[in-house]
């Protein structure tokens, strides 16, 4: 279990990393934390022959809380972002999401921006990024654009990043006033990938009525499933419409069965989780 | 059938420090962090348990956080400070606080998983120097153990906590810069 | 003065080194040595066609690349075995159709994993590199998976065996399908464990060192037994044995699966590093160990049991299937060890058993940990719980009734053991372990704990399990003890250490025997170079066997010191003591002049001198004091040294006891099964060291959790194993492991000179059936297959409402 070897490039500036980029095209592949991508070169599923290290880039270095949302650059480290205080207090998601990828020295290398170009099925963070109507920026040598979340993750493995593209950032949306989140999930053992995770966001009006609910699924399809379920809140209780509930979330998941659990019981699970997380959600938004 | 070529990959120079002393070594960039200690630094302390970051034997700290040596390049982490199991012994050589309560609670059998072990509780107590049994158990949740069954390695977390409590009061009575 | 360290905490002596990054494992040595790889087979069953290496010599670094035919042209022009297949280690009447690998694959593979291509280079990034180049012909044949299959023929794994039957084996006490039968009440039940693995954390490896100056060899392996490892490639390679040595450094982990040998790894790393006159070593890696070792567990159970009113067992019947891999070179180990430890601490009435141990396309299957104990355990336990259900008796009270009573030892269950020897048990208090369990679990108060957990919305359930361990195999062990004439003791045995802390307990039984300081004891394992007699390291079997051999070879030792001693203090030797390492008159401070006499010194006595080589040496020269002109310096039937070997060798196994409880909580939403409590009652005989010992239970309850809930081998049914990596193979993390509360009972075992019955694979024994049982108890229907997960739980649950 050894990599294949490869010309390895340390960009000092995203241009010089975009520009690595395009004069490799698709022999390229971009080192960010390197925790899915070594393994997968370690058992030769992946050999790219040139590897542009991020890791010095300082420009991608950075968080920023702005007033709208918080911007997070590709070499940012998951530990990093969900220890932040500043963070936590402007988009507490992030850091309920954060705590359920893998385990600590993971996180202490991997990347965000990592993990959504990644598009695992089971990516917590790619859940995130569409319950807060994020963006991934991209650019290339000649282009830069904005992807948004629905549009970004495209099937397993696969996201809207191009040959000779650089995700430089990811910019999470911060909820209105009067909302709560919350992250659930259930896997074989703790920091494995989930069966089946749900992080909901809640947000409630002046009398504390359920304004819009939503809840984003990830080990339960292609890619991460928004789902909205703002019309099975039930009133100023909190309480969703089960039928309802069930009903939403069937049309949007199309789990498959495993070596770790069946289809329906994933199914069954989208349900169990979603109540929970939208009962903390909505118990975070009133308190 | 024979050959007789060598290897002529290109290497990289990559310079870090390890537990303290300074190194400039070179290596193919393909070199895991776990191979470079092992078989370039011939600090073979740090284990290789699985090569796909799930094991944690070979986690060591990189500028203070515990990382998978496995998962990384070597060449990645040019001008960083590393600490492996080696470097977590006392000053004076001897078994330092984690190390000693492993030996205190028999929190180890064959030896293999410790040193990865050692390392990630190393990292963890500096951030959370009393830690509660389930915090315990939790903070060594990454790193698989196949001989013990933990027990005794969530027993080591607090009494390597109770150990060092003295050293790290020492180092905080100092002034700041004495031990610069 | 000195206390008695035998049943003391005694801290590991291993632990400074191993703690501080000093231990050595394979890997951390020869540094300078080759780098081997292989091709492996990624078909489960395929004829190899043509194997091209054209692509592969162009890499810079291979040295060399082998094939079946090298190791053919080899065995012609050198007169080796290599190109025969491995041995047949335990050969048994009954298996007759007993297949073997090849150290590489003669022209078909049988599992995906089997290595086809050697390659050496100078590094191993590099050997994989010209690996990846190698292209292999294969022609895919249809692939035999899973019990079922195997047992309908439809498909052969190997052409020759009919039927994938390697062996039938029958034991019976008498009729007992007549006895079932004739029973008031029976049952009919159909039993499942499936495949898991012993997976240390260090895998296999093997360096090899040929000295062509010395024309020896010097092999490195991680392995649970040098000495017979030695024989192995000596054969193999056909070199006198001793040409051969073979070492084990510190070993990370074994739990059964280096107990087989000679892999072909072990014999094709030293034939390449006499080939090619260098240094080779091979490190297997991760992917390698989950294809290329050894898996365990897997069988079907179909029993019949008849009982009367009180749930008395009156007949047993059992057949199982044994799904054993693509060869079977360790024998009939694992089934029939399954069909004679089912029995537990039960009198079965009249009992029948029947295996068949069956070919598929899959990895072999060998020992691990437990040994067919976890599923034979399953079996009866669930049958209790059966009949428990059945009757509507407490599961406790049951278990009592049929238990083999403390006055009926030793119990003969007129059964042939896997040693060929009786299963007799020599000693035991069942109902005394069982009344210790009750109350360390709180048994009686479990139904106030289920309601109020009911009030509250959440279930739970309560379950256990009783086995019996026949531990302390034969046929022998050996040790060698030495004091030097510094009076450092050192002892050697010859079988090897994975962890288990034997260089303590040995020392522990030293130290005590002789009389020395703990730390003036230094012991050696696993290396033939150090002593050349031995089996290995399985079945529990190390403080019974080792132990007992140096503690039998301390007392020699004792006795030529008091002799010697007795000389030269002007004494009798019935009036010494040792005590700290000093001979003494009984009675007499250790300071006073000529009435002491450190052992150091005695062994400087014990062996005449020419040389003043050193100090100490002096005082034996010749010239140093007055002889007795009409005694020889040695005597006749003496030999020089302070030093002896001997060896125990016992009639029939030992045989250990235990009981698990546990508490499970299974979460009515999402089927998660938790586990509250996990309780431990544990008769192992003596104990030499309470901490190891719990240390060892610890290990085996998170292997045993392991094998109930978490590990299974995934094979899809082309024999791909479709979870080959930690991230897929879910051995537990410290998040998924109960504290284990455990209480000890000591019933001496009457065979051996301590007393004491082995512990080592206890722990996991009864894991899966006490876990099933707590289930079972906490859902309201049958558990009858295990490992479990949450999904399967989910289904069960789907089936029983409906």
């Amino acid at each position: 279990m050894k990599p294949s070897p490869f010309t390895y490039h340390r960009p000092h500036s995203a241009d010089e990393a975009v520009e690595l980029l395009r004069a490799y095209g698709d022999s390229a592949k971009v080192l960010a934390g390197g925790q899915s991508l070594v393994p997968l070169m370690s058992m030769r599923l992946a050999a790219p022959e040139h590897l542009v290290d991020i890791n010095r880039v300082e420009a991608l270095q950075s968080v920023e809380v702005g007033e709208d949302e918080v911007r997070v650059g590709a070499a940012v480290r998951h530990s990093r972002l969900e220890r932040d205080e500043e963070v936590y207090g402007a988009v507490p998601l992030l850091r309920q999401g954060l705590v359920n990828v893998a385990h600590p020295a993971i996180r202490n290398r991997g990347t965000t921006v990592g993990s959504l170009v990644h598009a695992d099925p089971a990516a917590e963070m790619a859940a995130v990024l569409l319950l807060l109507d994020g963006v991934v920026e991209l650019r290339s040598a000649t282009d830069s654009r904005e992807v948004a979340a629905a549009d970004f993750f495209l099937g397993p493995m696969q996201s809207a990043t191009g040959p000779g593209e650089l995700a430089v950032a990811a910019r999470f949306g911060r909820p209105p006033p009067g909302s709560g989140s919350a992250f659930v999930e259930l896997s074989r053992r703790q920091g494995d990938y989930a069966m089946c995770g749900v992080g909901a966001l809640v947000t409630t009006g002046q009398e504390s009525e359920i304004t819009s609910a939503k809840v984003a699924l990830v080990g339960v399809g292609d890619g991460p499933a928004l789902v909205d379920v703002t019309s099975a809140a039930a009133g100023p209780g909190g309480a969703f419409r089960e039928p309802q509930l069930a009903e939403l979330l069937a049309s949007q998941i199309a789990p498959e069965s495993d070596i770790h659990a069946s289809a329906e019981y994933r199914r069954h699970l989208a349900l169990v989780l979603t109540r929970r997380a939208l009962g903390q959600a909505h118990e975070r938004a009133a308190a | 059938m024979n050959t007789g070529s060598t290897n002529t990959e290109q290497t990289v120079a990559v310079s870090v420090t390890v537990n303290g002393t300074p190194y400039v070594v070179d290596v193919p960039p393909r070199r895991l962090l776990s191979d470079a200690l092992r078989h370039d630094l011939g600090l073979t302390g740090t284990h290789v348990g699985c090569e796909h970051g799930v094991c944690g034997a070979c986690t060591v700290l990189v500028d203070g956080a515990p990382i998978r040596s496995c998962l990384v390049f070597a060449v990645s982490l040019d001008g960083t400070q590393i600490t492996t199991v080696e470097g977590c012994c006392a000053d004076d050589g001897e078994m330092g606080p984690v190390q000693q309560a492993f030996q205190d609670c028999h929190a180890l059998q064959c030896g293999f998983c410790t040193p990865g072990f050692i390392t990630l509780i190393t990292g963890y107590l500096e951030d959370n120097p009393a830690p509660t049994p389930a915090e315990a158990s939790e903070a060594i949740a990454g790193n698989l153990c196949r001989c013990t069954g933990y027990q005794n390695i969530v027993a080591a977390v607090q009494r390597a906590a109770e150990l060092r409590r003295p050293v790290v009061e020492e180092r905080a009575s100092r002034s700041p810069g004495e031990d610069r | 003065m000195s206390t008695r360290l035998f049943g003391q905490r005694v801290p590991r002596s291993e632990d400074p080194r191993l703690v501080t990054g000093n231990g050595r494992y394979l890997d951390d040595l020869g540094h300078d040595a080759l780098a081997a790889a292989f091709v492996r087979s990624p078909h489960a069953h395929a004829r190899i066609g043509d194997v091209d290496v054209s692509d592969a010599v162009d890499v810079e670094g291979l040295v060399a690349v082998y094939t079946y035919e090298d190791l053919v042209s080899d065995q012609a022009e050198h007169g080796s075995r290599m190109a025969e297949a491995l041995p047949l280690l335990i050969p048994h009447p009954t298996l007759t159709h007993g297949r073997t690998p090849y150290p590489l694959a003669n022209g078909e593979v049988n599992h995906v994993g089997e290595a086809v291509v050697m390659v050496v280079a100078v590094d191993r990034y590099v050997a994989e590199d010209a690996a990846g180049r190698i292209h292999v012909d294969f022609e895919p044949l249809p692939a035999v998976v899973g019990i079922e299959r195997a047992r309908d023929g439809g498909r052969l794994v190997h052409e020759d065996v009919p039927g994938n039957v390697a062996a039938v084996m029958v034991q019976q006490t008498g009729d007992a399908d007549a006895a079932v039968d004739a029973a008031p009440h029976s049952l009919e039940l159909e039993l499942e464990i499936e495949r898991s693995a012993s997976m240390p954390m260090e895998g296999k490896g093997v360096l090899a060192r040929w000295d062509a100056d010395d024309q020896s060899l010097l092999v490195h392996t991680s392995t649970q037994t040098s000495t017979s490892v030695r024989q192995a490639v000596a054969a193999k390679l056909a070199l006198p044995v001793d040409r051969v040595e073979v070492v084990t450094p510190d070993v990370g982990g074994g739990f059964g699966v280096k107990i087989m040998h000679p892999w072909p790894e072990e014999v094709l790393v030293p034939w390449a590093a006499r080939r090619l006159g260098r240094a080779v070593k091979w490190t297997e890696d991760r992917r390698e160990h989950f294809v290329s070792s050894a898996h365990e567990r897997g069988q079907l159970h179909r029993v019949r049991v008849g009982y009367d009113d009180e749930g008395r067992l009156l007949g047993l019947s059992v057949r199982f299937w044994h799904d054993h891999g693509a060869y079977i070179p360790y024998g009939l180990i694992v089934p029939i060890i399954t069909s004679t430890q089912l029995l537990g601490p039960y009198k079965p009435g009249v009992y029948r058993v029947e295996f068949t141990s069956l070919y598929t396309n899959t990895v072999i299957v060998t020992p691990y940990r437990g040994a067919g104990r976890p599923q034979g355990c399953f079996v009866m336990e669930r049958v209790m719980d059966a009949i428990a259900a059945e009757r509507g008796i407490d599961r406790t009270v049951v278990r009592e009734r049929n238990f083999i009573r403390p006055e009926e030892m030793p119990y003969d269950h007129h059964l042939v053991f896997q040693d060929g020897r009786a299963l007799r048990y020599d000693s035991g208090d069942f109902p005394a372990s069982l009344e210790k369990l009750r109350k360390l679990v709180g048994w009686d108060d479990f139904a106030a704990f289920r309601e109020q957990a009911r009030a509250e919305g959440r279930l739970v359930g309560i379950g256990l399990a009783c086995y019996v361990e026949g531990t302390g195999v034969g046929p022998y062990e050996g040790g060698h003890v030495r004091v030097e004439s510094d009076g450092t003791v050192v002892v050697s045995t010859g079988l090897t250490s994975q962890g288990q802390g034997h260089q303590t307990m040995l020392a522990q039984i030293v130290a005590d025997e002789l009389g020395v300081p703990f730390d003036r004891v230094r012991v050696t394992t696993g290396d033939t170079r150090r002593f050349k007699y031995a089996v290995g390291t399985f079945a529990s079997r190390t403080a019974v066997m080792s132990g007992s051999a140096v503690a039998m070879t301390a007392r020699r030792v004792r006795e030529k010191a008091m002799r010697i001693a007795a000389d030269a203090l002007e004494a009798s030797p019935e009036d010494l003591e040792i005590v700290d390492g000093q001979v003494r008159v009984k009675g007499t401070s250790p300071s006073g002049a000529n009435v002491s006499i450190d052992l150091g010194t005695v062994a400087v006595l014990s062996n005449p001198l020419r040389y003043a080589f050193d100090d100490a040496a002096r005082r034996a020269t010749q010239f140093a004091s007055p002889a007795d002109p009409a005694r020889a310096p040695i005597s006749p039937g003496d030999a020089p040294g302070l030093e002896g070997t001997e060896y125990y060798s016992p009639t029939q196994s030992t045989f250990a006891n235990g009981m698990h409880a546990v508490v499970v909580e299974t979460d009515p939403d999402t089927c998660e099964i938790k586990i509250l409590r996990y309780c431990v009652v544990h008769d192992c005989g003596t104990i030499v060291n309470p901490m190891i010992l719990e240390g060892q239970i610890h290990g085996g309850v998170a292997q045993g959790v392991g094998g109930a809930l978490y590990e299974r081998m995934e094979y899809a049914d082309d024999g791909q194993l479709l979870n080959a990596s930690f991230m897929d193979f879910l051995m537990p993390y410290s998040t998924e492991v109960p504290t284990v509360e455990i209480d000890h009972l000591e019933t001496p075992s009457p065979l051996n000179p301590l007393g004491v019955k082995g512990a080592g694979e206890a722990g996991v024994i009864p894991g899966s059936a006490a876990i099933a049982s707590a289930i079972e108890d906490a859902e309201g229907f049958p558990i009858r297959r295990m490992p479990i997960s949450p999904s399967e739980l989910f289904h069960l649950r789907q089936e029983h409402q409906s």
